[in-house]
C-alpha cells in the first residue's frame, strides 16, 4: 500500500478487504470464541486447581505428573489406544480394500450389494453398540449360538477383557462402508490400459494388483490409514456404550459407572477427559489429557497435510 | 452372458476353427467360475453386513419370554413391542429433541458455512492458505479436547445447561468439515461464471445465490446429510450438557437408559434400537447419490 497507489483503486482494495471479512465472519467468530478461547482456556486450567466449586489456584504441575505417574486409568487407555490403531486400523482398511474390488467385480446386482454393504456405517453408533452388545452377549447372544451349534469355543466378548478389543474391533469392520466408497472411486480411476499391458506380459492376478493396484491407489490407502489413526484416537461412544450396557450400570441408575468395563479393557483416552472432569471434578487433570488428545490430534493431522498437500491447492 | 450368445453365433469357418471353439469355450467357463467365485464371495460379505439387522428386527418382534431364550426365529410375531416402545415416557420428547437438534444444527451449519467456503474457493486474499490450514486443523480436532472451558463457559456463566442449546448455537458459525468440503466442490466450478455474472452487474451476494448456488446443490445436499447424521448420532455433546434434565435428551442418549430400565428384555431394547436406526436408514435411501458422492468427496479430490 504505497502512497503513488491511485485513490479509487485504494477505495476499492477497502471494500474489497470489508467484503472478504463480512464473508468469513462466521468463522472467525466461530474460531475464536469456540476454539482459540476454549484452547487457551484449557492450556491455563490444566496448571490449576479447580473442582468448579474453588477459585482455581495454582498448582504448577502437579496435574501433569498426577495424570502419567499416579492417574490408574492413563496408561491402559493409552495401550488399548496402539491396541486398536494396530489392529484395527490395520483390519478396517485390510477389509475396506477387498470389500471395495470385490464391488468393482461384481456384475449382477451391484447396486444391491453396495448398499448392503454400505448400510451399517450408517447405523448411529449407540443403536449399532448396543445391537452388537445384544448380537454378542455369551448368554442369549445369537453370535455365540451360532458358534456353540457349531462346535467353536464362545467367548465372552464384551464382558471378558480378552475379548472386548477384538468385539469393538468387529463392530469397526462392520461399519466399513465409507472406506469402502473413498477405495471403490480410487479402484475405478485407475487406468485400464495398465492392467491390460500387464496382462500381455502375463502378469497373474497377485502381480496385477502389487504392481498395477497397489501403486495407484497408495495415497488413498495412505488417507485410510491416518484418518483412522486419527478416529481412533478419539474413539469414545463406542467402547463407552459397549462398557455401560455390558456391565448393566446405565446413566440414571445411581451408580456411578467407572469408564473401561471390563476391566480397563475399552478405556480410550476421550472417555478419560470425561472421567476426570465430570466425575471426579477434577478440572485441571481433565485438561490435561485433552491436550496430550490435541497433541496426538495435530501431529496426525499434520503428517496428513504433508501428505496430501493437495488439501490445500487452489484451482489457479 | 451377452457376450457367450454373441460368441455362439459368429459363423464358423476355415480350417483351426475346431480349436478356436475349445479355446472359446475355455475361456467361457473361466469366465462363469469368475463369475460365480465372484458372487458368492459378495454373498458371504452380504450375509456379514446384513444378518446383524436381521437378528436385532428378529428379536424386536419376540415376545418378553422368548427373548430370554436363545432363539433365533421368533414364535408370534408381536408388533406391539415398537409401540410400547413408542409410548415409553420421554420417548416422543427425545425424538423431538432429536429433531430439533439435527434440523437446526444442519440449517445453521449450512448457512453460516457456505459464505466462508465460497471465500475461501473464490476470493484472493493474504492468509487464504493459513486459514484453510486452521480449517482442516480444527477438522481432525475431537470434542473432548475444549470441552471443559466450553462446559464452564455455557453452564457456569450463562446457566444453559440441562439444555441442548450450548450444542446448536456454536453451529450458527460455520462447521469446519462443512467449509472444507464445499470450498472443495466451490473449487470444481469454473471461474468464468462468477465472471460472467459480475459483468451483468450482480454482486458477490447475489452471485452466490443466484449463480452458484442452483450449481453446487447435489454437495449442498451431501454436506447437509452429514451434518444432520452428525447431529442425530451426537452422544458425547447430549451427555456433557443435556444429562441433568431427561427432557432434554435426544434419542442417542436415551436409548442407553432405555436398557437400563428395561434390562431384561432384550426385545424391548432392540425395537427401541431399530426405532433410532429407521429415520437415518430412510433418509439414506432417499438421498443416498448425494450421500455416496459426499463420501467420495472426502477422500478422493482435493
Amino acid at each position: 500500500m504505497s502512497a503513488s497507489v491511485h485513490p479509487l483503486l485504494r477505495a476499492k482494495r477497502r471494500k474489497e478487504a470489508l467484503r472478504n471479512l463480512a464473508f468469513l465472519s462466521p468463522w472467525i467468530i466461530g474460531f475464536c470464541v469456540f476454539f482459540a478461547y476454549p484452547l487457551i482456556s484449557t492450556v491455563y486450567f490444566s496448571f490449576m486447581h479447580y473442582t468448579g466449586f474453588n477459585n482455581p489456584t495454582w498448582t504448577g504441575g502437579k496435574n501433569w505428573s498426577y495424570v502419567f505417574t499416579e492417574y490408574p486409568l492413563f496408561w491402559p487407555a493409552l495401550r488399548n489406544t496402539l491396541w486398536l490403531v494396530v489392529v484395527m486400523v490395520t483390519l478396517r482398511v485390510v477389509f475396506g480394500l477387498g470389500v471395495g474390488m470385490l464391488i468393482t467385480k461384481i456384475k449382477t446386482g451391484a447396486g444391491l450389494f453396495r448398499t448392503a454393504f454400505y448400510l451399517p456405517y450408517l447405523a448411529p453408533p449407540v443403536a449399532a453398540t448396543m445391537a452388537f452388545v445384544f448380537l454378542l452377549n455369551p448368554g442369549t447372544g445369537p453370535v455365540n449360538h451360532i458358534l456353540g451349534g457349531i462346535g467353536v469355543p464362545t467367548p465372552g466378548w464384551f464382558t471378558d477383557p480378552h475379548w472386548s478389543k477384538p468385539a469393538l474391533t468387529i463392530l469397526a469392520v462392520w461399519g466399513v462402508g465409507d472406506l469402502m466408497v473413498i477405495f471403490m472411486a480410487a479402484l475405478l480411476d485407475v487406468p485400464k490400459e495398465q492392467y491390460e499391458a500387464a496382462e500381455l506380459d502375463g502378469a497373474g492376478a497377485w502381480s496385477r494388483f502389487r504392481y498395477v493396484t497397489l501403486p495407484n491407489i497408495s495415497p488413498i490407502v495412505m488417507f485410510a490409514v491416518v484418518t483412522g489413526v486419527i478416529q481412533t484416537m478419539q474413539y469414545y461412544t463406542q467402547p463407552l456404550v459397549a462398557g455401560k450396557v455390558a456391565s448393566g450400570i446405565i446413566g440414571n441408575s445411581g451408580q456411578q459407572f467407572e469408564p473401561g468395563y471390563p476391566d480397563k479393557s475399552t478405556l480410550t483416552l476421550p472417555q478419560l477427559v470425561y472421567n476426570l472432569g465430570f466425575q471426579r471434578f477434577d478440572y485441571g487433570s481433565a485438561c490435561v489429557i485433552a491436550l496430550v488428545l490435541f497433541a496426538l490430534s495435530m501431529a496426525f493431522t499434520a503428517l496428513l497435510m504433508r501428505r496430501r498437500s493437495g488439501f490445500l491447492s487452489a484451482e489457479d | 452372458m451377452t457376450q457367450a450368445t454373441l460368441d455362439r453365433d459368429i459363423p464358423v469357418r476355415g480350417s483351426g476353427a475346431d480349436v478356436d471353439a475349445r479355446a472359446r469355450r475355455t475361456a467361457q467357463r473361466r469366465r462363469a467360475l469368475h463369475w460365480i467365485a465372484v458372487h458368492a464371495l459378495g454373498i458371504a460379505a452380504a450375509a456379514f453386513f446384513v444378518l446383524p439387522f436381521v437378528f436385532v428386527f428378529l428379536t424386536a418382534v419376540m415376545s418378553d419370554n422368548q427373548a430370554l431364550t436363545r432363539d433365533l426365529w421368533p414364535h408370534t410375531w408381536q408388533w406391539s413391542n415398537f409401540r410400547t416402545v413408542w409410548d415409553t415416557p420421554g420417548f416422543l420428547t427425545w425424538w423431538r429433541n432429536t429433531l430439533l437438534y439435527a434440523v437446526g444444527g444442519t440449517v445453521l451449519t449450512v448457512v453460516s458455512s457456505l459464505p466462508v467456503a465460497y471465500a475461501l474457493a473464490k476470493f484472493r486474499f493474504r492468509g487464504r492458505n493459513v486459514i484453510m490450514m486452521l480449517v482442516i486443523s480444527t477438522m481432525m480436532l475431537p470434542p473432548q479436547v475444549i470441552i471443559i472451558p466450553m462446559y464452564l463457559f455455557w453452564a457456569k456463566q450463562l446457566h444453559l445447561d440441562g439444555s441442548l442449546w450450548p450444542l446448536i448455537i456454536p453451529m450458527a458459525f460455520g462447521d469446519a468439515f462443512t467449509i472444507f468440503l464445499l470450498r472443495q466442490f466451490l473449487l470444481t466450478i469454473p471461474r468464468e461464471y462468477t465472471e460472467a455474472a459480475k459483468v451483468d452487474g450482480c454482486g458477490e451476494v447475489r452471485t452466490l445465490l443466484t449463480v452458484i448456488l442452483p450449481m453446487i446443490r447435489p454437495a449442498i445436499a451431501a454436506v447437509a446429510l452429514f451434518q444432520f447424521f452428525y447431529c442425530w448420532n451426537d452422544y458425547f455433546g447430549p451427555q456433557i450438557y443435556a444429562s441433568s434434565n431427561p427432557a432434554a435428551w435426544t434419542l442417542s442418549y436415551g436409548l442407553e437408559s432405555f436398557k437400563g430400565a428395561h434390562h431384561t428384555n432384550w426385545n424391548l431394547t432392540m425395537a427401541a434400537t431399530v426405532l433410532v436406526m429407521a429415520p437415518v436408514i430412510m433418509v439414506f435411501f432417499f438421498a443416498q447419490k448425494a450421500f455416496i458422492e459426499g463420501v467420495t468427496l472426502t477422500g478422493v479430490k482435493g
